[in-house]
């Protein structure tokens, strides 16, 4: 099992993964999706990891993805109970809603 | 002579009025009239009793070797600048400080009943001693800057004094516009001071007239700027071309103070300065032909303008305007004698006839104008007499009056002395045919023709003593001349170089061309006075009345080109350009604040797309710059 | 140690009075005017001592061994000479009236507002002890942040926009002078790092670098004093500041600025007069008809005030610079007597507007028959803002225009045009307000015993320093000729310089040289 794919394809497809992502959270209104986009995003991030260590032959890359999964477990359960909180304070998930910081 | 036995009474002379004024100002009398009348004429009689006596101590001695210098104290000392409070006494001060106390002594026995009624008694009074004593402190001083103390003291209380009625704004009005005229030329004689210190390193006035003629020749430009300078500060002061325009409004005051500020003393006081400073202007011909034509034009265009006034006290103005121009002829000249004598006999008749004035205005309930006066002679009598006698001495009513000898002797120095010229002379030929014709219009529209008011009696003794005083001085000062002008020659040098001419012709010329005045007068407004009034009423003659009432317009035109600009200016940067600058930026600043203010929405997918965008920017750098 | 003194009182009397107008307002009141008193009490035995010196030893007393921060040669070094002692005379005169005037017009937060006003007065004098310049920047500040406070609290309408914008004004010219600062310690290399006046003296600067560090210096003393245009926040300060506060900072604020060019500018920085001098001087001569021009535009009555201090101290900014004893000695005589003046003129103007509710000066006029005492003191401080020979203004003046006749006749004449226009303000304002007749209605009660005993005492100095101002001259004359001397050993310097490759052996005691600035030849 040597077939071997280029490590520019694998980054390519991070950056494409990525990009879905940043779609996503710029485009969409509700929370859920922002935050559903974000870990897209932060699995871009990670693919590109993987990557990038495979093309130097190093751990650190792989090591880097267990720290993003990490990461994006506990960055979910916040994002989820602050999700939460903003349903049960404005009945919405709409983030334009949520706009009283305005300057 | 350094001292001598009277000097330590010499400081009292100055000092007895500033004490009157400062034990009214702090309150003395505040209860009582007698006490002020007390300390207010009191303190000027004693001034006065010790300047006759001095006088007459000096005129014992040898006038030329008895001059009294006496320090009276530092007044501060920086380096060399060391003003002193120093007193120098010699014939010219002596003289004018005669000339302060007793006609000063008589106009105030005459305000304490004038002034009886008013409201501010104590007031009047206590800014009454403040001008005799600064006026003193003036011909006193040893040097410049003590001089120069007096000079704006007086000047300062000739604004109290036409402000005195301080109700009508327009006195008010009056009185800052005094005040700022004459400190125009107050800045100027200050700049004088200056440039006179920065050469010579002292401010001794026998010191700088030592020195002056051993460093400068005659016509050094150091010379004739100082000269002009001093020059400026004299011609504000008496009221001269082109600074005269204050005077004529400075008549918003009482009348005691008209006569003894704005005729006597004050408006004297420029010519004094020059006569005292003579050396300097002697090595500035220029200047001091300068001197000579401002006298020539003032007394000239001052006697037209008297000549139409409607207003009594606006006439003694522009009278004494023209007859302070008298002066400065004399002293262009080179005259100084003549001008500082001119001045004596000039203090004597034109108070006499400001006070007789007084009476006849307060009789008839502050009325001044000319015209709603008439037939007086036969209820004012003593109003008419002394006025009349003042009028003649004004008219220069040859061989008994102290106005001919004293305006002979300016004639006759501007036809003689090598300054002088037939311009000059004829100027004042002109000038005395215009003073006669002035003064006995005013005699015989406020004394003749029908009664149109009854007047009110006023007088008493106060009143009346006075102006009998005053009246025979006006006659008597006349037979001083020869005393007295020798006297002044121990102090000031007499006309150098003169072309001996025949007294006796050019005194007839002058006397016929002021009897003809007189005889006009009476032609014009005792026997024709109806077709006179129709006559002055045809256009012609009726914007030349226009024209001298207004006093030639300096007014209009100096409001055009001096005040209104001014204002202007003031008005419209009342906000203070420098501050919109500032506030310019402070705006800026806010503007900024409010546009980087719109990127703040508030919105989680612009906040998101923002950072995107950073971070996009912040790749392509690191791609294009390597 | 008595230095020190002079510091401490206002400070810890200030506390007490914060606390004890929790209490009760009057006794802080009192507490704050005993603390005043104090410290005039004080200053006058200084004096005492310093005339009893004599005239031929020159008095200087010095507080130095408390260090602060060593490892930066940072320590409480305090010195007083005459200039630093009739400063202080002033500042506690000053401060007395400042408490006298405020006694009924403050009503809210009593013990706050003596706090205040106390340290601000702590920091003025220290200002004029300090002889370390780390030391001197802090107390520069510890004036600002009180006064800022006496602006913002109890000011009238517009007070925060103006206690703002002079809060910005101070500070950021403030921070140009730290910069200085810190430039001319760190110019002194070579040496161990110090703060110490006395030790920085000798510091030697390129001229480009004097110039710079020079105004970086000045710049703070300028706009403190203030020259034109960097005046714009004193007009609003003046006017919405309470009484106090305008008393505090006419008399006393904007000469902490003249005091930091006599002080500092001068002496640091002798070689970069050749190009200063003369354009300092014609800032100077601009700002006195500016302000003179503006004083008369103006309606609001302290306003008007505000801006006569501007065209007075155009006659400072002269004085300091036409570079001769009797000029510099004109310009603290000036100071001296504008503080007087002026901080009578606004006790008047905060008189007149507790009782008539407003300081317009359209809605004033006739007031004198009903407040003839009023009415006098004006005149008299009228005519002292407006020159007039006798009072101690005067003396100012003219010792300026003579000293700068000798540098520059242009500047003198354009001092002497001044004079005009300040007789028209003068003279208009008491026109606008004490004359004519009286408004409808408007009846004013006159000053009472508290009022006139506080205006009746800076008249009655005026008029000592009028006729009598040898005392504040013999004061302050070792400091003037001191400068003078270092001003013209510069010229000196720079003379050889141009003339002598090498200074020549033997000139230094018999050169005669010729200069505008320093003692003539």
């Amino acid at each position: 099992m040597t077939a071997t794919v280029s490590p520019v394809l694998v980054l390519a497809l991070a950056a494409a993964i990525f990009a879905v992502g940043l779609v996503g959270v710029l485009v969409r209104r509700n929370l859920f999706f922002v935050l559903m986009s974000l870990e897209i995003m932060l699995n871009a991030a990670g693919v590109a990891f993987v990557a990038a260590g495979a093309m130097r032959s190093q751990p650190d890359g792989q090591v880097m993805f267990l720290f993003i999964v990490t990461m994006a477990a506990a960055e979910v359960a916040l994002g989820l109970a602050l999700v939460l909180q903003l349903y049960r304070q404005l009945h919405t998930l709409d983030s334009d809603a949520a706009g009283e910081m305005k300057g | 002579m350094k001292g001598g036995p009277w000097a330590g009474l010499l400081m009292f002379i100055p000092a007895l009025p500033l004490l009157g004024f400062l034990l009214l100002a702090l309150g003395v009398g505040r209860r009582s009239r007698w006490l002020v009348t007390a300390v207010g004429v009191g303190s000027v009689a004693l001034s006065a009793l010790l300047a006759t006596e001095l006088g007459l101590l000096f005129g014992y001695l040898n006038p030329a070797r008895a001059n009294v210098d006496v320090d009276w104290g530092s007044w501060l000392s920086v380096g060399d600048f060391r003003p002193t409070f120093g007193l120098y006494l010699d014939a010219l001060s002596l003289a004018m400080v005669l000339v302060i106390t007793v006609i000063g002594l008589l106009i105030l026995v005459y305000s304490s009943r004038y002034m009886a009624e008013d409201p501010g008694y104590r007031r009047f009074f206590a800014y009454m001693n403040l001008f005799v004593g600064s006026m003193l402190v003036l011909v006193l001083a040893d040097n410049l800057l003590a001089l120069y103390l007096g000079w704006e003291g007086v000047g300062l209380c000739s604004y109290l004094l036409i402000g005195f009625w301080y109700q009508d704004p327009a006195n008010s009005r009056a009185a800052i516009k005094a005040f700022l005229v004459t400190r125009v030329g107050d800045a100027a004689l200050a700049v004088g001071i200056a440039l006179l210190f920065t050469q010579f390193h002292t401010l001794q006035i026998s010191e700088l007239l030592r020195r002056a003629p051993e460093v400068w020749p005659v016509g050094a430009p150091l010379a004739v700027a100082a000269a002009a300078l001093l020059l400026a500060g004299a011609v504000a002061k008496s009221a001269q071309l082109p600074l005269q325009t204050w005077l004529p409004d400075a008549m918003a005051g009482p009348t005691p103070v008209s006569a003894l500020i704005h005729a006597a003393t004050m408006v004297t006081a420029g010519v004094y300065l020059i006569a005292r400073m003579h050396a300097l202007f002697l090595l500035a011909p220029t200047v001091l032909a300068l001197v000579a034509v401002i006298g020539a034009v003032t007394l000239l265009l001052a006697g037209c303008a008297a000549l139409v006034q409607r207003d009594l006290k606006r006439v003694l103005a522009y009278s004494t305007m023209s007859q302070v121009g008298y002066m400065f002829v004399a002293l262009g000249v080179g005259a100084w004698g003549a001008a500082i004598f001119h001045l004596v006999t000039h203090a004597c008749f034109k108070s006499l006839l400001f006070l007789a004035a007084g009476v006849v205005i307060a009789s008839l309930g502050e009325e001044r104008d000319l015209f709603r006066m008439g037939g007086l002679r036969r209820s004012l009598p003593v109003a008419f007499g002394t006025f009349v006698v003042g009028g003649l001495s004004l008219a220069a009513f040859p061989l008994i009056t102290a106005g001919y000898f004293s305006k002979d002797l300016i004639l006759y120095s501007a036809w003689t002395s090598p300054q002088g010229s037939v311009w000059l002379w004829g100027a004042g030929v002109v000038g005395a045919l215009l003073t006669s014709l002035y003064i006995f219009r005013v005699i015989f529209l406020v004394f003749f023709g029908a009664q149109k008011r009854q007047p009110e009696r006023v007088g008493g003794l106060a009143l009346e003593v006075p102006l009998l005083i005053l009246a025979a001085l006006a006659v008597a000062a006349g037979w001083a001349k020869g005393p007295l002008t020798a006297w002044l020659a121990t102090a000031l040098p007499p006309v150098a170089g003169a072309t001996p001419a025949s007294e006796m012709g050019l005194s007839a010329i002058a006397t016929v061309v002021s009897l003809a005045g007189m005889a006009l007068a009476a032609l014009l407004y005792f026997r024709l006075p109806a077709r006179v009034a129709l006559w002055a009423q045809s256009s012609g003659p009726e914007v030349v009345r226009r024209l001298w009432r207004a006093g030639w317009g300096f007014d209009w035109l100096y409001d055009r080109v001096f005040v209104r600009p001014v204002v202007w200016l003031a008005r419209v940067n009342r906000g203070d350009v420098f501050d919109d600058g500032f506030r310019a930026a402070a705006e800026a600043v806010e503007l900024a604040s409010r546009i980087l203010r719109r990127t703040q929405t508030g919105r989680l997918r612009w906040y998101a797309a923002g950072v995107a965008l950073g971070a996009i920017l912040l790749v392509a750098l690191m791609v294009v710059r390597p | 140690m008595i230095l020190a003194w002079l510091i401490l009182i206002p400070l810890a009397t200030g506390l007490l009075a914060g606390a004890a107008g929790m209490w009760r307002p009057l006794s802080a009141r009192l507490v704050a005017l005993a603390g005043c008193v104090a410290q005039l009490l004080l200053v006058v035995a200084l004096w005492g001592q310093a005339v009893s010196v004599g005239a031929h030893e020159t008095w200087r007393l010095e507080l130095t061994d408390v260090p602060w921060i060593p490892e930066l040669g940072i320590s409480f070094r305090l010195s007083a000479d005459g200039l630093s002692l009739v400063l202080l005379a002033l500042t506690a005169v000053l401060g007395l009236a400042a408490v006298l005037a405020s006694w009924r017009e403050i009503q809210q937060r009593v013990g706050f507002f003596h706090f205040q006003v106390m340290l601000v007065l702590a920091g003025v004098t220290g200002v004029f002890l300090a002889a370390d310049l780390f030391l001197f920047y802090f107390f520069w500040e510890l004036m600002l942040v009180p006064m800022y406070f006496l602006i913002d609290l109890w000011g009238h309408e517009r007070r925060h926009r103006a206690a703002v914008k002079f809060f910005l004004f101070t500070q950021l010219s403030g921070l140009l002078m730290l910069v200085g600062i810190l430039g001319l310690v760190f110019a002194n290399q070579g040496h161990e790092r110090t703060f110490s006046y006395q030790d920085l003296l000798a510091v030697q600067l390129a001229p480009a670098g004097a110039l710079a560090l020079m105004l970086g210096f000045w710049a703070a003393f300028a706009v403190k004093l203030p020259v034109v245009p960097f005046h714009t926040w004193l007009p609003d300060a003046h006017t919405e500041a309470p009484t106090a506060g305008s008393v505090l900072l006419a008399g006393l604020l904007l000469k902490t600025g003249a005091y930091g060019m006599i002080r500092f500018c001068l002496p640091l920085f002798p070689q970069t007069l050749d190009w200063a001098a003369p354009v300092f001087m014609a800032l100077g001569v601009v700002g006195i008809i500016y302000g003179a021009v503006l004083a008369f535009a103006q309606t609001d009555f302290k306003r008007l005030i505000a801006y006569t201090s501007i065209s007075h101290m155009g006659f400072v900014l002269i004085g300091v610079y036409a570079g001769n004893e009797i000029a510099l000695t004109g310009a603290i005589v000036q100071m001296i007597c504008h503080g007087l003046s002026t901080g009578g003129l606004f006790i008047l103007a905060g008189a007149l507007q507790e009782r008539l509710g407003t300081r317009d000066l359209g809605r004033m006029g006739g007031l004198w028959s009903s407040a003839p005492r009023a009415g006098a003191l004006a005149m008299v401080l009228a005519m002292a803002s407006l020159g007039l020979p006798g009072l101690g203004n005067f003396v100012g003046e003219i010792l300026v225009i003579v000293g700068a006749y000798a540098v520059s006749p242009g500047v003198a004449v354009g001092a002497a045009v001044g004079l005009v226009f300040a007789t028209v303000y003068a003279l208009w304002m008491m026109h606008r307000v004490f004359f004519g007749r009286p408004r409808e209605g408007l009846r004013l009660r006159d000053l009472g015993q508290r009022e006139v005993a506080v205006l009746g005492a800076l008249v009655a100095l005026l008029v000592i320093l009028g006729l009598h101002p040898q005392p504040v001259i013999d004061m302050t004359q070792s400091t003037v000729s001191a400068i003078q001397s270092r001003i013209g050993a510069a010229q000196v310097d720079a003379e050889r310089e141009l003339f002598y490759e090498q200074p020549p052996n033997g000139m230094d005691s018999g050169i005669k040289w010729r200069s505008r600035w320093g003692d003539r030849p």
